[in-house]
């Protein structure tokens, strides 16, 4: 199951500095491990993820072999007016996450 | 006479010696400690956030799973026990528990493994796999800040006792019990980590050393193969008493599930 997590300020101020937490099911398998017949497991990583608010990115980050699985991603961003920000996750073997959440600035 | 009467004293009083440190030693009640308490600020600050808590993936994924139809009976979990948050409340406080059908105490996962192949008619979820974990977190969490309640009667005394005998005893090539780590020398480290008092109060739980959610039993598993003994198969009675005794001599501890540990 493809599953994520986002935690966003459901209200905040005009100019506030809000934090936004996200955190994906995901194995982050580095593809330098071996199975115990020697065999390589293949790597299976999430290569990037992105956050748009009303539509403009605001938060990108490129994932590596050596982040732990379920990576937990927090930054901040300001609330600048009521909308949607969108969150996406994308990976090797077609891995594809969205989730949404809503602010009311005020 | 008197001086052999005072060497047998002498003999009998050293002997007790001996023999007292490895019965005795049990941590006091005020002196209990959940290894929470050992841990850094981050990661206890990771556990206290439910975003935060890689362990919410598997709740999540398990109240998926309790609302889905499984089984040649076509019945989901909920169908019977309703809304877990009020049915399964404390449940897993009081596990492992007494099951007349086995005649002996179950751990929590054999008990839904017992309704999933009894009551849905569906085959048994292997130890370890997502699914089981996932449904028993999520069972687990309904019981979060709700204290540990194992009730011995007559019926579990025996494997109670059975449970204290084997944490007790020395075994493995390093020849070690669990006591005398965990009883006698919780308050120092082994190998830099904390050595902890081994309170299951947070099962299952995310073990950042296994980028997932693991059992009590892998983590006894651990222990296990650590003092160099062949570790028990998952679901075996010797790991459930050995469950048991653990979970009673943690009586009155917050469940923390799903917790968060190194």
């Amino acid at each position: 199951m493809a599953r994520a997590i986002v935690n966003v300020p459901a209200r905040a101020k005009r100019g506030e500095i809000i934090e936004i937490k996200t955190l994906a099911a995901h194995p982050m398998e580095t593809g330098f491990r071996r199975t115990q017949l020697g065999e390589l497991i293949p790597r299976d990583i999430i290569r990037r993820f992105v956050c748009t608010y009303n539509g403009a990115e605001v938060f990108r980050v490129d994932l590596h072999p050596a982040v732990a699985a379920n990576p937990l991603i927090a930054f901040t961003t300001v609330a600048t007016e009521s909308g949607t920000i969108a969150f996406q996750w994308a990976g090797d073997n077609g891995y594809a996450v969205t989730e949404t959440a809503s602010i009311r600035v005020e | 006479m008197t001086t052999r009467a005072a060497r047998l004293f002498l003999a009998v009083s050293a002997a007790r010696l001996f023999v007292e440190p490895a019965a005795a030693g049990e941590i006091p009640l005020p002196e209990r400690r959940s290894s929470y308490e050992f841990m850094s600020r981050e990661t206890r600050a990771m556990q206290d956030d439910d975003t935060g808590n890689p362990g919410t993936l598997w709740v999540l994924d398990g109240e998926a799973l309790w609302k889905r139809k499984a089984g040649a009976a076509d019945r989901a979990c909920s169908d019977c026990h309703g809304d877990a948050r009020e049915s399964m409340k404390a449940v897993a406080a009081r596990y492992p528990a007494f099951d007349p059908a086995r005649g002996r105490p179950v751990n929590l996962e054999q008990r839904i493994n017992a309704c999933r192949v009894g009551r849905q008619k569906a085959p048994a979820l292997a130890y370890e796999s997502k699914d089981l974990l996932a449904l028993t977190a999520y069972v687990a969490r309904q019981s979060r800040g709700l204290p540990i309640a194992i009730a011995i009667d007559g019926r579990t005394r025996p494997f109670l006792e059975a449970g204290r005998e084997r944490f007790f005893r020395r075994q493995g090539q390093l020849n070690l019990a669990c006591a005398q780590c965990h009883d006698d020398l919780w308050s120092g480290k082994l190998a830099g980590s904390p050595i902890t008092q081994a309170h299951p109060t947070g099962y299952p739980l995310y073990r950042l050393e296994w980028q997932g959610l693991g059992s009590l039993e892998r983590r006894l598993r651990g222990c296990l193969v650590g003092i160099r003994a062949e570790p028990y198969a998952y679901g075996a009675p010797e790991f459930v008493d050995l469950e048991l005794y653990l979970m009673w001599r943690a009586n009155g501890m917050k469940i923390e599930t799903p917790a968060v540990r190194p």
